[in-house]
């Protein structure tokens, strides 16, 4: 399969999220954005992992196919971590402000 | 004692050690024990002196090293003290001269706080230490120190009275015309390390003096001695540095006598009879040294002719036969020169004290104007002032009269011209001290009823100081008799001849005729005489009158208007250059920078803040904007 379909899908993933963080005040919907970018990363990452090992990997040895494919099993756990400080943020963000709106978050200057 | 030699640093140790008392317990100390132990070093160093000078007498010079001053690669001064005949006879001056001034002190100072009293003290004491360092030195480094001492104590002590802003102007014109000759001096070492790698005198002296071994081209020797005469015009008031003696008559008098009439303005003198060998392998700077001398000469002593003010006079005088010195010097007679060094210390130093004493007695004043008839009132002061008087104006057997007729002749023998001028100059010279001597202590007292009532005679330790330089005034010339009155009579000449033996090996000796000898010392005496008769003459007659003078006297009265040519062309363009300095660079261009700098920030802060809104989707979109400018750099350019 060609990598350019890869490399497509997961360019508008990303764009997609950027938009959404950039136009969107709800603070979910842009933690939300936020992990779309990430996962648009992921998925770049594994694609590109999968089309090395059919190119050149597989003359080297079998130990090594796997590596990139693991690493995004990593980068998935240190997501999670982040999503619970994120959202912790956003509850004290609520509580504070009986709202989700980030712009309100001005309000902190004072 | 044997072994003085060995312990000659103790010469100018004990003076420091002086200092040191009385500079640290000024607030403690009272007037007598500051005045005594101020007196007793300096006694102290006098009899070291004399045993030193019994030792170099005998024959025993002496080189002392103590430590290294200056070790830096092929580059080595040592902290060397030379001990021969020329600095010998120098210690004896500087201290029997300094012990009299710090005797005559502690009574002319009697009236100060004991506070100022024992910092008077401290400050002479430091400058006996900076004097005898200079004498005493083994190269040109030690002597650079010294030099720069006596400048300061000089500065400190013309501005004793710092209370008085014209006094501490004085003071300042002092140290900063010092300081243009210093520069000279400096520049000169330079230019010995630069050549020669070396300053150390034997060193220097010995190379130089061999023409097989002489690095030095005749460019070379003559733009040393040059600037270290330069060095000697700043130090020894020659022009066109002299300005700053007669203002330096700020100081109390016995400061005037000890270091601007007896020693330290004949620093410059030292110095060159020193580097007596430089000087006579460079003709030109010889020429340039004797036709300064004799112009200085000229110029002072006919400024002397017109000054009112008793010290004045006196500081003129000194200028003037400071020129003598250097003429004497110029035309290769160094031998005479540091002959009239001896003689001037002695007679001038009495006619400064003298003149203190008057102005001891006139309480405070110094207008000759408001002087006269003092001889009924002051005995002794009269009878050492008179003596010094017929000293300076060269009457035999004074002891003026051998050490300038040795000078005299001796310009005599280079050019006649010269030796006419001289004779000008010593006619003028006999002129204005008797004039200072007429209207001072004869005909009519002129001053107040309450300073007639108040004139007495100064006490024992003014006067005794007074009787021993008197003495000296007029025996002291008899250590140089010259050959037509008796043969072997000029024993200075014998003394110093180690001194200037490789220069007198170079200059051809000039044999006069007896009678040119007679004819010349003739002439100068009859000159003198007349011009001394015709002064006592008019003014013991001189009344107070108030009409302007004018035409030339006008001019010497205002001192050829050389302080005011100075600061039309120095002083006042400085002082504009300096104006404009502050005004507009300092003020607008360095104040405007920095100030400019703090208001570009702080404007460039007001406007930055409105980025930081605080409006999360603005940051974000920066943040994004920034990415794709840095990926757009990557990928495209």
């Amino acid at each position: 399969m060609d990598i350019k379909a890869y490399i497509a899908l997961s360019l508008t993933l990303f764009t997609l999220g950027i938009i959404g963080v950039l136009v969107r005040r709800n603070a979910i919907i842009i933690f939300m954005c936020i992990e779309l970018m990430l996962n648009a990363v992921n998925l770049l990452l594994v694609a590109f992992s999968k089309m090395h090992e059919a190119s050149t990997a597989a003359k080297l040895s079998p130990t090594f196919a796997g590596d990139a494919q693991i690493l995004v099993f990593f980068i998935m756990v240190v997501a999670a971590a982040e999503v619970s400080v994120g959202l912790a943020i956003i509850v004290m963000l609520y509580r504070n402000t009986h709202s989700v709106d980030v712009n309100f978050l001005n309000r902190l200057k004072n | 004692m044997n072994n003085v030699l060995q312990i000659v640093w103790l010469i100018p140790v004990l003076p420091l050690i002086g200092f040191l008392i009385n500079g640290a317990g000024r607030n403690v100390l009272s007037k007598g024990i500051s005045g005594f132990i101020g007196s007793a070093v300096v006694l102290g160093s006098f009899l070291l002196s004399v045993f030193v000078f019994m030792q170099v007498k005998s024959g025993n010079t002496h080189v002392a090293h103590y430590f290294n001053f200056i070790n830096v690669d092929m580059l080595k001064i040592g902290f060397d003290f030379k001990i021969d005949q020329l600095s010998s006879l120098f210690l004896l001056i500087i201290t029997g001269v300094g012990f009299l001034i710090h005797v005559y002190s502690t009574s002319y100072m009697h009236e100060e706080p004991s506070k100022d009293f024992a910092k008077y003290f401290a400050y002479l004491n430091l400058f006996v230490f900076s004097m005898l360092l200079l004498v005493m030195g083994a190269n040109y480094v030690i002597m650079f120190i010294g030099w720069e001492g006596v400048g300061l104590c000089s500065y400190l002590l013309i501005g004793y009275w710092f209370k008085n802003n014209d006094y501490t102007n004085a003071a300042k014109k002092a140290f900063i015309m010092n300081r243009i000759g210093d520069l000279g001096f400096l520049l000169a070492v330079f230019w010995l390390i630069a050549k020669l790698g070396t300053v150390d005198y034997q060193s220097v002296f010995d190379v130089v003096a061999n023409p097989k071994t002489n690095p030095l081209t005749a460019f070379d020797i003559t733009g040393i001695t040059l600037l270290l005469f330069v060095g000697a015009t700043g130090k020894s008031a020659q022009i066109p540095l002299y300005t700053w003696l007669p203002d330096a008559m700020a100081g109390p008098t016995p400061v005037s006598a000890l270091i601007h009439a007896a020693t330290m303005v004949t620093a410059g003198i030292y110095m060159i009879a020193r580097s007596n060998i430089l000087y006579t392998m460079a003709p030109h700077t010889q020429h340039v040294v004797a036709v300064i001398g004799l112009a200085t000469g000229v110029l002072a002593a006919t400024i002397a002719l017109k000054q009112n003010d008793i010290k004045k006079v006196l500081a003129y005088s000194t200028v003037s036969q400071l020129g003598y010195m250097f003429l004497g010097l110029g035309v290769g007679a160094y031998t005479g020169a540091v002959f009239h060094v001896m003689t001037h210390a002695f007679f001038k130093a009495l006619l400064f004290l003298g003149a203190g004493s008057v102005i001891h007695a006139m309480g405070g004043e110094q207008d000759m104007r408001n002087m006269g008839g003092l001889n009924k009132h002051m005995r002794t002061t009269h009878m050492t002032f008179l003596l010094g008087c017929l000293a300076i104006a060269g009457m035999p057997p004074f002891s003026g009269f051998f050490s300038k007729d040795e000078i005299l002749a001796s310009a005599y023998a280079k050019n006649p011209v010269l030796w006419g001028i001289g004779v000008i100059t010593a006619m003028m010279t006999a002129f204005y001290m008797f004039r200072l001597y007429a209207m001072t202590f004869k005909g009519q007292f002129r001053g107040t009823h309450e300073q007639e009532h108040h004139l007495h005679e100064s006490p024992a330790a003014i006067t005794i100081p007074l009787i021993v330089l008197a003495i000296l005034a007029v025996a002291g010339g008899w250590v140089g008799i010259p050959e037509v009155f008796m043969h072997g009579g000029h024993k200075l000449e014998a003394f110093l001849e180690p001194v200037f033996a490789s220069s007198n090996a170079i200059t051809a000796k000039h044999e006069m005729s007896h009678s040119t000898e007679y004819m010349l010392m003739g002439v100068s005496v009859a000159g003198a005489l007349v011009a001394l008769l015709y002064a006592l003459n008019v003014f013991s007659k001189y009344q107070k009158s108030e009409k302007e003078s004018t035409g030339i006297s006008k001019i010497l009265e205002n001192k050829w208007y050389v302080d005011e040519l100075y600061n039309a062309i120095i002083v006042n363009p400085i002082k504009a250059i300096s104006a404009f300095l502050n005004n507009i660079v300092e003020r607008k261009l360095i104040d405007g920078l920095v100030n400019g700098t703090g208001k570009v920030v702080n404007y460039g802060s007001r406007q930055l803040r409105w980025l930081q809104s605080g409006q999360v989707g603005a940051y974000v979109l920066l943040m994004v904007i920034g990415i794709l400018l840095l990926f757009i750099i990557q990928l495209f350019l």
